[in-house]
């Protein structure tokens, strides 16, 4: 069967609307029938890419497959890259700066939360052009 | 699914404003009509408050039901107190309705701090997934079936103040008269659509323990005449505190069960994105959630007399001189009050169900095949959202046709597309609305 594809925009330096693309991919999922437990994890890494996308890289694009078995997340941004990845799926590593971290963001769990929630996480960066971090979830 | 809103076929208009305010888009306007889909709406009552016609109203009983029953106990709602001017003395209300046709009253404040005392001393629930849901507005619980299924496990499975009341009431008054329980008639004075539905159709018990639901405005009525005569031998009827008292308002609940952190969230636009916001996992730091439907809680409600504001500042006096006449004592009843039957009356007697209302079908492949072809649709739509198929959107419109509720030629557009051939020079421009129209016509000028 043909997948579905969902391409949702966000906008960077704005953290009220990050979430947005969550929450919409959330409805169609739901519509869809998918179990709660896959659409909640998906719901989880989609939020920490959407914050990532607008902290580090001035916004993104989402992108979501669907297919019978398996939902993939796309996270593509052209921003300024990941100089260090193993060091950046550290626990508590951010390189976010401190009015970042004033509003509550940044505490260095956002990679760590999208592996957790995930299937397979694969991130793909070169410095200066732009990261894509890719999420597979098996629906089980 | 039972509902207490409904709608005037005679007072409607077609005009499409209420679809599009319809947080579960429960409604279509068909045959210049609107239509409620039945499985969708929650009663929530948004609708009946932005209908410009009036035609869509919350039913409740009327009065006379209660010469159905031989004795008749009232489950007045805290909302109803904040409806009053001038109110001192919570006993006056409940003096009042025993003036005009009750035989008891139980004050549904108490049972919320019955519930409240039931709360505290069971303490913490490892098992349940943080942060727990209060289970204080039936609407959001319904919302939470169709919207948020995963959220289920998070609501605290207790039944409303009102049930646990008429549950409580209706013993007391069979040991009290000697009647048998189904001789008793227990009504709950509402503020809202939802709760009078939940009178009707419960959503944690199997069967409703209520016989029915009068309106805080329709006792209101009643009540005015006789609230003036009557003196100061009044019977002392009221049995809760300030806790109770203060449930008719947003935060009320967390208040009551003692909660430290605690999030209470109001107007069901807010709750919807406090709901999307639990379920990404963003709301770890908080242990209770206590979300109501109407703006400001209860006091909000379409039912009510006085605007919610007004009937907030007001609760919160009785609240205030209430705790000044009584320091340090904030709730009447206790966990000394609850007995055996009370903590097997206050408990869900059924598992909350998910709702399919809004999957587009059983079968996933069929849904996303279905999906497939919204989208396919849904770009070959204006995305002007412009609701005059009826349907609150072009996402929604799309859906509706693909499930054989609507056709595509509903689409005012598409038939403009097709008429195109047969207009006049300016094509379908000649006809259209200005809103509608491809390019500006020729300012023509007054007078013409």
């Amino acid at each position: 069967m043909e997948p579905i594809k969902l391409v949702y925009p966000v906008d960077g330096g704005d953290f009220i609307e990050a979430g947005e693309a969550s929450s919409k991919m959330k409805m169609t999922l739901k519509k869809l029938g998918l179990p709660s437990d896959v659409i909640r994890k998906a719901a989880i890494c989609m939020y920490e890419g959407e914050i990532n996308m607008v902290i580090h890289a001035d916004g993104g694009q989402a992108e979501v497959e669907v297919t019978m078995d398996q939902i993939t997340l796309k996270m593509v941004d052209h921003g300024p890259g990941i100089p260090d990845v193993a060091k950046a799926m550290e626990e508590g590593f951010s390189t976010a700066g401190p009015d970042v971290r004033s509003l509550g963001f940044g505490a260095g769990m956002g990679l760590p939360n999208m592996k957790r929630y995930s299937d397979e996480l694969d991130i793909q960066t070169e410095l200066g052009k732009g990261t894509t971090v890719t999420m597979k979830l098996k629906i089980g | 699914m039972k509902h207490s809103v409904v709608l005037s076929h005679d007072r409607c208009r077609g005009c499409t404003t209420c679809i599009k305010t319809c947080p579960t888009e429960a409604i279509r306007v068909r045959r210049g009509k609107a239509t409620i889909l039945d499985d969708r709406c929650i009663d929530c009552g948004r609708c009946i408050q932005v209908c410009p016609h009036r035609a869509i109203r919350a039913v409740t009983d009327p009065m006379d039901r209660l010469r159905d029953f031989r004795y008749c106990v009232a489950i007045p709602e805290p909302a109803l107190y904040g409806q009053f001017h001038h109110l001192w003395n919570v006993d006056l209300v409940l003096n009042g309705l025993l003036k005009i046709g009750f035989d008891q009253v139980y004050e549904s404040a108490r049972a919320s701090e019955l519930l409240a005392a039931y709360i505290n001393k069971r303490g913490a629930q490892a098992d349940r997934p943080a942060p727990i849901i209060a289970s204080n507005c039936p609407a959001v619980l319904r919302l939470i079936r169709i919207r948020f299924p995963r959220l289920i496990g998070n609501i605290d499975p207790l039944v409303l103040p009102m049930e646990l009341g008429a549950s409580v009431a209706r013993r007391e008054a069979a040991e009290r008269t000697g009647l048998r329980p189904e001789e008793i008639g227990v009504f709950a004075i509402v503020p809202c659509a939802a709760k009078a539905t939940s009178c009707q159709q419960s959503e944690g018990l199997e069967e409703p323990v209520l016989d029915g639901a009068f309106s805080i405005r329709d006792v209101y009525m009643r009540l005015l005449p006789v609230l003036k005569e009557l003196g100061d031998d009044l019977l002392p009827l009221n049995r809760s505190g300030a806790a109770g008292l203060g449930t008719a308002v947003a935060s009320g609940e967390c208040h009551a069960r003692g909660s430290k952190r605690f999030l209470a969230v109001d107007g069901i636009d807010n709750v919807i994105q406090m709901l999307e916001e639990i379920e990404d996992g963003r709301q770890s730091d908080v242990d209770l959630i206590e979300l109501s439907s109407c703006t400001q809680g209860c006091v909000g409600g379409c039912l009510n007399v006085e605007n919610p504001y007004t009937a907030r500042m007001r609760i919160r006096r009785m609240m205030r001189d209430m705790l000044e006449a009584v320091p340090r004592r904030a709730a009447c009843a206790g966990a000394k009050d609850l007995s055996a039957d009370d903590e097997r009356d206050l408990r869900f007697d059924r598992t909350l169900e998910v709702s399919p209302a809004l999957l587009l079908d059983e079968d996933r492949a069929v849904a996303m095949q279905k999906h497939l072809k919204i989208e396919a649709l849904e770009g070959r739509l204006p995305g002007l959202h412009c609701g005059s198929c009826g349907a609150p959107n072009c996402h929604a419109f799309a859906e509706d046709v693909i499930q054989g509720r609507a056709s595509l030629d509903d689409c005012i557009f598409r038939v403009r597309e097709r008429m195109r051939g047969v207009a006049g020079p300016n094509g379908p421009d000649d006809y259209l609305p200005p809103p509608f129209r491809q390019q500006e016509k020729p300012d023509k000028g007054p007078g013409e």
